[in-house]
């Protein structure tokens, strides 16, 4: 097993121009287009339906267009046999009685020989989806001061500064992903992407304390090059276990099923951005702060006390 | 001895691998379709065996009949026989009981007698209903207004206090005295019998403004929530839906689930209709035709059928529903669905009356159902509120009746049944919206569940794979503490009764491929020491002694993100949070203490010249 020396830390204006275009890339996609909020968070229904043969969508389109649900618009889900029906919140419509309307109508004018199953129906009000969206913002906020707090107790607070950019870029990055590629925002994304700020801070971590250690074992050498002997000497177990979880992602996007599609997709693109900016964004973030070793002087002695096995 | 874990060390590991064995096996069982049938009282021997032989003559032969503190449980093959079944007995039984469809886990005795159960699943995974109803608040408030003003009435005619009018508009109940010189005497009335109004004297001197004060209304609304659940609790237990869960959420907002549940529009109806029942003589003095012209007589009422002919009432009502103690529904002796009626003292002697003075006159049904939809408009929330009145039956009265009766005229069983439901589950103390709904159907739910199955074994099998490959026994020891941290996160979710749901199965994935990173951590520590000319004895001590550290601060941001989630987070997003945080602890005692021991054996208490890593 040989040891790498790669120069991570002299070549981070590389890494840094890079994420640099893709945080533009994607905030300015976030501001522009936005995100491709699911009703989850707008309100609305959303019904699946699947048929014993290809749906004929066409057909299904004018039908609920001849019964007054103009607004709806409806596709493919999963399969060619699953339909996935959405419909806006409307004024002057009583939201929640509208899923049996629109399954009655496809099933009074269908064409086809067997009726269309019901396989799930989703509304949500006006308000719920306020609230809902309300506590994902609030989960996001309240996780990231607890992490504020825990790594500056641990660490420093130039480091904690450091781990938080590094963290934002991988949840800035990977919405801007879905707001690119208009892939939908629900619930269960916004769960990945709070499950990907512990996974990336994880990542993070690892590296952070490999940095301090080194500070401990080699006074003598510059913070830089102390970084690059922490990110090189963490490097194959921050590739080994990434390559372990993308491989459960991989195995969830394939074979999960589409109601799960979108959360995997956050995760996968979150797991690989995520040990990206462990290794390329977030030491350099600490260096540029200006850490050295004498800001872990007092963390050192906290940490060694706890840096014993149970 | 550095690698070496004393007697009660390795013990106490192997315990805990034997617990969480023994606990997550229930869920290695499947499942019974079966048929519940429970009553408010408990139900007989008698009936027990009366319906054991229902089933039996049926020709559906079923798996097994279990009587158990006053409930019936029989177990069957397939769903077919169970619908079957369900159908012939709730006929049967008609309101005297509920019976419920259910899924009857097949655990053996002697785990359940330790209480080992399977995980609860959640309604993405077994089909269901998710219903979030939100309490009208204003309407409740409003509503106890209204019955303040009727009581004012009342109570000023009691005491004899001269009033021009007490009428309710948007923010007072107003009370206009004839004098003002009667102030002190309603005054004095107020503060006996009614010390939740605040009172605020207007400029006009013979008038008295009335407002509940903050305290009652928040008691009014604390109330309608409460009564509110009690009566869905009721109207749920009649739908038959076993194990339902209501529960307050929030301030005015009441979770329904209904775990099982296909027909939803039926769900809706029951849970947000309020239907009752008029008995009405009918005016056979007056033409109809003229009525339907416009020249409705002053003691009548047009009505309609179901057939759309007029039909003419008199006003005067002769029983309502709120004096309707019991209702059930069955067969009349022709075969035709029939709610069977039981009236309180004051409804039955009124009937009993009316009765006995109109013999071989009609009297006609009137059956009333009260809708509220609530549609935005303009951004505002308008509730219609709708009456639906129509004339069920038309009867000649044959003879005098009083207490118990019954009333024919409904199209369907499914009919009466409902009818029977709702006049026995008495009414929404204030109105309620669904919010949210979140139906799964069935095929869903085992689809979602098989998918679930399939991504975790292709991906357990896969993390395995690259960590034998990897670290050669090391890994495999890691393997095996992988495969022993699924049990315990499954053990404890069935010992916790959490609900586990699609994202819930993801976490599980998603801890597979994270929870090994303690021991890829001690592992490349391992290594390195070996690296650096460490014996292989001490470079095991020294990797693990020296990742832990790194494994605990890593471990802790991990588990502060997945609290917050669980926190904050709504239904399966929760169900997310809990695997995570399961995974997450229990990860960090199966791959720190469980492959050290498994190493301990392999390479301890020997000399060691290579470690396959």
């Amino acid at each position: 097993m040989k040891k790498s020396h790669i120069n991570f830390i002299g070549n981070r204006k590389i890494a840094m121009t890079f994420s640099g275009i893709l945080m533009v890339i994607a905030i300015a996609s976030l501001a522009i287009r936005g995100l491709q909020m699911g009703i989850d968070f707008t309100g609305g229904t959303l019904i699946e339906v699947g048929y014993e043969q290809t749906a004929d969508l066409t057909a299904l389109r004018k039908t609920l267009d001849d019964s007054g649900f103009k607004n709806a618009t409806v596709q493919n889900f999963g399969t060619s046999k699953d339909v996935l029906i959405r419909l806006k919140l409307e004024e002057g419509v009583n939201s929640a009685d509208l899923s049996t309307k629109v399954l009655e109508a496809i099933n009074k004018n269908a064409s086809t020989p067997t009726p269309a199953k019901l396989r799930r129906v989703e509304f949500v009000g006006p308000q719920v989806g306020d609230d809902l969206a309300e506590d994902g913002f609030l989960a996001l906020l309240y996780s990231t001061i607890a992490i504020l707090i825990y790594i500056s107790l641990r660490f420093e607070w130039k480091f904690s500064v450091g781990a938080i950019i590094a963290t934002f870029h991988d949840v800035i990055v990977t919405l801007g992903v879905f707001s690119v590629f208009a892939l939908e925002f629900d619930l269960t994304v916004l769960a990945a992407i709070l499950a990907l700020i512990g996974y990336s801070l994880n990542d993070t971590i690892v590296v952070y304390d490999r940095i301090r250690e080194n500070f401990r074992n080699m006074r003598k050498t510059s913070t830089e090059d102390i970084m690059n002997i922490a990110v090189n000497d963490t490097l194959s177990r921050t590739i080994m276990i990434s390559m372990t979880v993308f491989l459960v992602l991989v195995s969830l996007f394939f074979l999960g099923g589409e109601v799960i599609h979108n959360f995997s997709i956050a995760l996968l693109f979150g797991v690989v951005f995520g040990t990206y900016s462990s290794i390329f964004i977030a030491s350099p973030a600490a260096l540029m702060l200006g850490i050295s070793a004498e800001d872990l002087i007092v963390p050192i002695k906290e940490g060694a006390e706890l840096d014993r096995m149970p | 001895m550095q690698n070496h874990y004393p007697f009660w060390k390795n013990l106490l590991i192997l315990g805990i691998f034997l617990i969480s064995l023994i606990y997550s096996l229930p869920n290695l069982f499947g499942e019974d379709p079966s048929v519940q049938v429970s009553s408010t009282s408990s139900l007989t021997q008698e009936q027990a065996s009366k319906i054991e032989s229902t089933i039996k003559t049926s020709g559906v032969t079923s798996k097994a009949f279990e009587f158990k503190d006053g409930r019936i449980l029989v177990r069957f093959k397939n769903t077919d026989d169970q619908l079957k079944i369900a159908d012939l007995l709730r006929d049967q039984m008609g309101g005297d009981a509920t019976v419920a469809l259910n899924l009857a886990p097949t655990t053996p005795a002697w785990l359940q007698n330790i209480g080992a159960d399977a995980m609860y699943l959640g309604l993405d995974l077994r089909g269901g209903v998710h219903f979030l109803l939100e309490v009208d608040m204003d309407a409740a408030v409003s509503q106890a207004e209204e019955r303040y003003t009727e009581d004012l009435r009342l109570a000023m005619r009691d005491k004899k206090i001269r009033y021009l009018s007490v009428s309710k508009d948007t923010d007072f109940i107003k009370l206009k005295l004839k004098s003002a010189e009667d102030k002190a005497a309603v005054f004095d009335m107020l503060s006996k019998d009614f010390k939740g109004l605040q009172v605020t004297e207007p400029p006009e001197q013979d008038q008295l403004w009335l407002k509940m004060s903050e305290a009652d209304a928040r008691e009014v609304k604390k109330f309608a929530v409460a009564q509110n659940m009690t009566t869905l609790r009721n109207r749920v237990n009649e739908l038959g839906v076993a194990e339902p869960v209501i529960q307050q959420q929030g301030d005015n907002r009441i979770v329904v689930q209904l775990p099982g549940v296909q027909d939803t529009t039926r769900a809706k109806e029951i849970l947000g209709t309020t239907a009752t029942l008029e008995y009405r003589l009918v005016d056979v003095e007056h033409d109809v035709q003229k009525a339907v012209e416009g020249h409705v007589p002053v003691g009548s009422k047009l009505y309609f059928d179901k057939n759309k002919s007029p039909v003419l009432l008199d006003k005067r009502v002769i029983v309502t529903g709120d004096q309707i103690v019991d209702a059930s529904s069955g067969m009349d002796q022709d075969g035709r669905p029939a709610v069977f009626i039981s009236l309180n003292g004051v409804g039955a002697a009124k009937m009993g009356k009316l009765t006995q003075a109109n013999i071989g006159k009609p009297m006609a049904v009137v059956f009333i159902e009260n809708k509220v939809e609530t549609n935005v408009e303009n951004g505002q929330k308008v509730r219609h509120k709708e009456k639906l009145e129509k004339v069920i039956s038309v009867a000649t009265i044959q003879g005098a009746f009083s207490k118990r009766f019954q009333t024919t005229g409904l199209d369907s069983p499914q009919e009466a049944r409902n009818l029977s439901l709702l006049l026995r589950a008495g009414a929404l103390a204030a109105p309620i919206d669904i919010v949210e709904e979140r139906t799964v159907g069935p095929s869903l739910g085992q689809d979602n569940i098989n998918k679930g199955v399939l991504s975790f074994v292709v991906g357990f099998v896969l993390v395995v794979l690259l960590m034998a490959g990897y670290y050669k026994v090391f890994g495999m020891i890691a393997d095996v503490a992988l495969a022993f941290n699924v049990v315990i996160v499954v053990a404890i979710l069935s010992m916790l009764q959490a609900t586990l749901t699609l994202p819930g199965i993801a976490g599980i994935i998603l801890t597979v491929g994270m929870s090994v990173d303690a021991n890829v951590l001690i592992f490349e520590r391992i290594r390195e020491e070996l690296r650096n000319g460490v014996s292989p004895q001490s470079a095991i001590y020294m990797g693990y002694d020296r990742a832990w550290g790194t494994i605990l601060d890593s471990h802790v941001t991990n588990l502060v993100v997945a609290v917050v989630l669980f926190a904050f987070g709504t239904g399966s997003v929760k169900g997310f949070a809990v695997t995570l945080i399961i995974g997450i602890l229990s990860s960090m005692f199966t791959a720190i203490a469980g492959t050290r021991m498994v190493i301990n054996w392999v390479y301890g208490n020997r000399r060691v010249e290579k470690l396959s890593i």
